[in-house]
């Protein structure tokens, strides 16, 4: 039986090396930001034996820039310091309180943004949420660094778009211009602690006159993968972001889930709870766009 | 009512004894201590729910290089049947199966074989390397296939017990027993109204936080010495000799700090295996389950399925009533459904009813002892039920609880006339509560409900010793689950007339200190509390004797008093009394070092009850209940230690609350635990729920020198009615089933709105 | 097996120990180490019984690796108490019964002095979504709130 190894590469370039090096040799190699996914994994169903490219030291990885046109989040910062970044959380109050919701205090001082999507699970918290605020993914590899939005990054339960000589280095948001503003909400049984039974992120943009004339809608927790749903954002675009309009785009999530009945709900109950959580996130981030 | 008493320190909430070492990380829990030259034990556990072993071949493992002992079911003795006694019952053979299993596994997770090596890591591969060959059989995994007439059998030489004859084949009902008085269908021909319920309660685990771990070390002679968090050390060393056939003598348990128990550690589950590893190892072998171990193989509570019919007439005077009740024993008969069926109508005073209840047999891990075994399932049934009947009748349901409540002479169900008892007391404290008459916010609802717990006294053992200064050592043998070491302090204490800090309180090992059964039933501060009492008593016979010498007087011309001998009154002696230090100093001149002893089978003990408040709020369209409020009532009898009697049912509620809302054991078609972890089996946190309001009845148990009853288990029977009836009053549909979770929720609004 | 060396820092005393690359620094602290104040309740991540502080950020030991701590400082249960005494937290969980079992009370401990070092002041609210990780059994979380609400008090205006 091979060993674990350990490597906190001190550059990207470093970092690059050591995936293709593992790449080209066969050898397994993954990419720890929080850990707080990848340890549990590790003591659970997957104990193979690999090395473990810590990214946390690299600069890239650690930087949050806010920028005019662009924010940029980069793949290792922990939740926690995310919410300490008080003009972040202005401009994103609906990403932020889904990376807050991402466990525990406790996890939320490890837990990443980038982990929680390369992660790929189908309830991860953050993930609805940056498809509702239009983040795209860096991607480094030894070809270049490459860009690919959230939504289509993850291809199935636990698989992402990242090829062995690839990782994530964060995540790019376009500002959000006047009137726009992001809510996300979760179903979860409990109040803390739990996997997200159904979860929906929802940014909308108002014009002068309140109507909608943008909006994105990102579910989770209700299909193999997040989704984005262009039906529901269709429904809020061009109303006031009445009750009829939350209605319908409610109904759009509602379509476009397909959920499984497991330990965390029935298949039923997601496909209702979805649309419920969409019209109450489309509700507050209407308010919020209204202040911004 | 309770007469006033001034006592000096009872009723206080002083800092328990043990408190600086554990908040500052010192306190040793089972698997916070290593020894020399110590290696680690791990378990290889069924894949299976249902499955003969064809053979098991364990030759690689031992052949791996820091691999120094395997062990696998025929390395156990065959254990002889017989009763393990205690709050989980059952049978000893059974508990050696289930320890480690021989020709079946029985449920997922079930140990087939052990190993012990240099490190968890290389023990973890030892057990990979072990080859097992399994013909898998079909599993037997709720109440309604077992108890079919055609299911598939757990055990083929399981024939149900306490019929008029033995049946002529083998079934999954592994027992029955019946229950009654007067004539149920004359009592429902009298009624006015009926009402019937059927209830379904899953299992939920006991949840404490730390996982069972322990160290055994056994030497060549086979003696062996065991460390191990434990409810009772003298219990497992008693099962441990039996399962092993080893002479009790041969083996010393000591007791670690316990983090938390529930009932769920008052069987073994590692420490035979241990001491088995070890003996063919030569070192001290370390074991800790994990938190899946502890999920998947460790005793739940029963999931049960209860139906209930009350009677009444238009005054709300109950007339009959039925109950049938079947339990899940696990893999190895002995649920409790002698305490369920025996509690479900203990709270009133009935003339006519009719308990049946059914001992079932699944492949699911063995049920175990979870605070109040059996009674938070039969009554949740049945508080639903009069919650039911008080809304078909316009009554209050404390009123109908009140008309027909059980009272000082009233015949219990389960046969004994209840002495002073304080279910009336805690009914007009709910009534008369705040809590209870406070406007609730739109939308929202409010349940009441009942709770019992008999108590139990059973044996104990206390030595008090006076050392020198005149301080005091209590040694007792009951491991402090929850503060006990303070109530223990606290009676020594008063008894002596001593200031509580004076007093210190330890656990001995099984070779320091008298034989005691476990920490459980509530019956600590009432059983083991009493022979402290006694041992202080002792002590104060023994320092009369001494001054009495001193002075030159009779004995019965001294008395105690204020923690000093004194003349009586009119003895003629001109003489300074004598503290307890003043007689320790002088110990060496009068007799020597002042010890008192007490051992007991402690009798009459007292049936706590209590009434719980709930208020919920509920969201119509996800389900979620939020908990508004929770008010807890209970008969104490005497709280000895204050904060720690409203810590007891505050965690209780907490526990009720949990199990009420969203605790339950989730199983794939093959008898798979789907949620094995704190993830998924969600048990309440902080910000799930309020603060608890207590209030603490006392009409003391005459039984008790203080009137202590116990208090540790009524706490979670009656949150699991109180949380429903609320849901009911919220949303106006009533829910049977358990756990009241968001979808169940949903679904039962939808269905009534369709 | 290639041990890793690690340097580090653990309530403020240097420390230099060998651990394997899969090593949880929980692991390390109690086995390699003998710190076994900080507990294992499930170690997922779940339980919150191995809070510890790293360069005063709270985490679950159970989901760093050992060769992680390389570093930083960590403050386990162990280093709360100074030549004082009692953290204030600390004597009011005793003063307020809030621990019966006391397994989850280090890790209480350590959660809620994080809390009070960025919330001085916290409501109830805050204090329970703060320590909504920290999972306990035995309380119903009551005592605790309370002891946690005593000790800010006792902080912000010490006796």
């Amino acid at each position: 039986m091979g060993a674990f190894g350990y490597v906190a590469p001190g550059s990207l370039d470093e970092a690059l090396t050591v995936l293709s090096e593992h790449a080209s040799l066969g050898k397994r190699a993954q990419v720890l930001a929080g850990g707080t996914d990848l340890l549990v994994q590790m003591r659970g169903l997957d104990r193979e034996p690999r090395t473990i490219v810590d990214i946390k030291k690299l600069a890239e990885t650690n930087r949050v820039d806010i920028g005019a046109q662009e924010v940029f989040i980069g793949a290792a910062v922990p939740s926690a310091v995310l919410n300490e970044n008080q003009a972040l959380v202005d401009l994103y109050p609906g990403l932020l309180e889904a990376a807050d919701l991402i466990g525990s205090t406790q996890i939320q001082g490890r837990a990443t943004l980038g982990g929680n999507l390369c992660n790929a699970s189908p309830a991860g918290d953050s993930i609805p949420a940056m498809i509702a605020a239009g983040a795209v993914c860096v991607i480094a590899g030894s070809g270049g660094t490459r860009e690919l939005p959230v939504e289509d990054f993850v291809t199935g339960v636990g698989t992402n778009a990242l090829g062995a000589d690839e990782f994530l280095v964060g995540l790019k948001l376009p500002a959000p211009g006047p009137g726009t503003a992001d809510a996300y909400l979760r179903f979860i049984p409990r109040t803390e602690m739990d996997i997200a039974v159904a979860g929906c992120g929802v940014s909308v943009t108002l014009d002068g006159s309140g109507k909608c004339t943008a909006a994105r809608v990102g579910i989770g927790a209700v299909a193999p993968r997040a989704l984005l749903v262009p039906a529901a954002a269709e429904a809020l675009i061009g109303s006031t972001l009445d009750d009829a309009a939350l209605q319908a785009a409610g109904e759009a999530c509602s379509a476009a889930a397909s959920p499984i009945t497991d330990k965390r709900g029935t298949d039923v109950y997601r496909r209702k709870v979805v649309g419920v959580l969409c019209r109450r996130a489309a509700a507050i981030a209407r308010d919020r766009a209204r202040q911004a | 009512m309770a007469e006033a008493v001034d006592y000096k320190v009872i009723g206080t909430s002083p800092i328990r004894p043990d408190g600086v070492d554990k908040v500052t990380g010192r306190a040793q829990y089972g698997a916070d201590l290593n020894l020399p030259n110590m290696i680690y034990g791990r378990v290889l556990r069924s894949p299976h729910a249902h499955a003969r072993i064809k053979r098991i071949d364990t030759s690689r493992a031992e052949a791996m290089k820091g691999v120094y002992s395997v062990v696998s079911g025929k390395d156990f003795p065959e254990a002889e049947h017989g009763e393990i006694g205690g709050e989980g019952g059952g049978d000893i053979s059974d508990l050696a199966k289930n320890i480690m299993a021989r020709d079946k596994v029985l449920y997922h997770g079930h140990p087939v074989a052990a190993v012990a090596a240099r490190s968890q890591r290389v023990a973890e591969e030892a057990l990979a390397a072990i080859e097992v060959e399994y013909e898998v059989l079909t599993p037997v995994l709720d109440l309604d296939t077992a108890m079919a007439s055609d299911a598939p059998l757990v055990d083929e030489n399981c024939y149900t017990k306490n019929l008029p004859e033995k049946p002529d084949k083998p079934s999954n009902i592994a027992a029955v027993m019946q229950l009654g008085r007067g004539d149920v269908d004359q009592g429902f021909e009298q009624a006015d109204v009926i009402v019937e319920g059927e209830y379904r309660i899953p299992a939920a685990h006991q949840g404490y936080i730390e996982p069972h771990a322990c160290i055994a070390n056994t030497n060549e002679s086979g003696q062996s010495t065991v460390w191990c968090c434990t409810q009772g050390h003298f219990e497992f060393r008693a099962m441990t000799a039996k399962v092993l056939n080893m002479n009790v003598a041969d083996l010393k348990f000591v007791a670690s700090e316990i983090g938390g128990g529930f009932g769920g550690k008052t069987v073994v589950y590692l420490e035979p295996v241990a001491v088995l590893l070890s003996r063919k190892a030569h070192r001290p072998v370390k074991m800790m389950m994990t938190r899946e171990e502890v999920f998947r193989a460790t005793g739940p509570a029963s999931g049960t399925h209860i139906k209930v019919k009350v009677g009444a007439r238009k005054d709300g005077t109950i007339t009959a009533a039925t109950a049938w009740m079947a339990y899940e024993a696990g893999a190895f008969a002995g649920a409790p459904m002698g305490p369920g069926a025996m509690s479900v109508f203990a709270p009133y005073d009935l003339e006519n009813f009719k308990v049946e209840a059914f001992d079932v047999l699944v492949n699911k891990p063995k049920v175990a002892a979870y605070r109040a075994p059996g009674a938070p399932q039969s009554m949740h049934a049945m508080e639903c039920a009069l919650d039911e009947l008080a809304r078909k009748l316009g009554m209050d349901p404390i009123d109908l609880r009140l008309k027909n409540a059980a009272d000082e002479g009233t015949q219990a169900p389960y046969g004994p006339k209840f002495p002073a008892i304080g279910l009336k007391a805690c009914l007009n404290a709910a009534k008369n509560h705040p809590n209870y008459t406070k406007p609730l916010p739109e939308g929202a609802g409010r349940g009441i409900a009942v709770g019992f717990w008999f108590n139990v006294g059973m044996q104990s053992s206390a030595e008090v010793h006076i050392n020198e200064n005149g301080t005091v050592t209590v040694v007792e043998g009951n491991p402090d689950i929850g503060g006990s070491r303070a109530s223990m302090c606290l009676m020594a204490a008063e008894t002596l007339g001593v200031p509580y800090e004076q007093v210190r309180a330890i656990i001995g090992d099984t070779e320091s200190t008298g034989f005691s059964n476990v920490t459980g039933g509530s019956r600590t501060t009432f059983a083991t509390g009493m022979a402290v009492v006694r041992a202080c008593e002792d002590i104060i016979a023994q320092c009369r004797a001494r001054a009495a010498a001193t002075w030159g007087v009779d004995e019965d011309q001294v008395l105690w008093e204020d923690g000093q001998a004194t003349p009586a009154p009119g003895v003629n002696a001109d003489v300074k009394p004598l503290s307890l230090a003043d007689i320790a100093a002088n110990a060496a001149k009068t007799g020597g070092p002042l010890l008192g002893r007490a051992s007991l089978n402690a009798q009459g003990a007292g049936a706590s009850f209590s009434v719980n408040i709930a208020d919920v709020q509920v969201d119509r369209e996800t389900g979620k209940v939020d908990v508004l409020g929770f008010t807890a009532i209970q008969d104490a009898g005497r709280a000895i230690h204050k904060a720690y009697v409203e810590g007891q049912m505050q965690g209780g509620a907490a526990q009720g609350l949990g199990w009420a809302l969203n605790e339950e054991y989730i199983y794939d078609a093959n008898g798979v635990m789907q949620n094995a972890g704190f993830l998924d089996y969600r048990i309440p946190v902080a910000s799930d729920l309020p603060m608890i309001d207590c209030e603490i009845v006392e009409v003391p148990n005459p039984s008790h020198p203080y009137g202590v009853r116990g208090v540790g288990e009524t706490p979670i029977v009656a949150p699991l009615a109180a949380t429903a009836n609320a849901v009911r009053d919220a949303v106006g549909i009533r829910i049977h089933d358990l756990p009241l979770s968001p979808p169940r929720i949903v679904a039962a609004i939808d269905a009534a709105g369709s | 097996m290639s041990k890793v060396q690690v340097t580090t820092s653990i309530n403020g005393e240097e420390m230099e120990f060998l651990c394997e690359p899969q090593q949880t620094l929980l692991e390390v602290l109690r086995e390699t180490l003998s710190r076994t104040g900080t507990k294992e309740g499930c170690a997922t991540g779940d339980c919150g019984a191995c809070s510890v502080l790293v360069d005063d950020r709270l985490v679950c030991a159970c989901l760093m690796l050992g060769v992680e701590a390389e570093g930083h400082e960590i403050t386990t249960i162990e280093g709360i108490a100074t030549d004082d005494g009692l953290h204030p937290l600390q004597q009011k969980f005793l003063e307020h019964a809030a621990l019966q079992c006391g397994i989850c009370t280090p890790g209480l401990i350590v959660a809620a002095k994080s809390l009070l070092e960025k919330h001085p002041d916290p409501d109830e609210t805050t204090i329970r979504y703060w320590l909504a990780g920290n999972l306990c059994r035995c309380t119903g979380y009551d005592k605790i709130i309370r002891a946690v609400q005593d000790a800010a008090k006792e902080l912000a205006h010490p006796a």
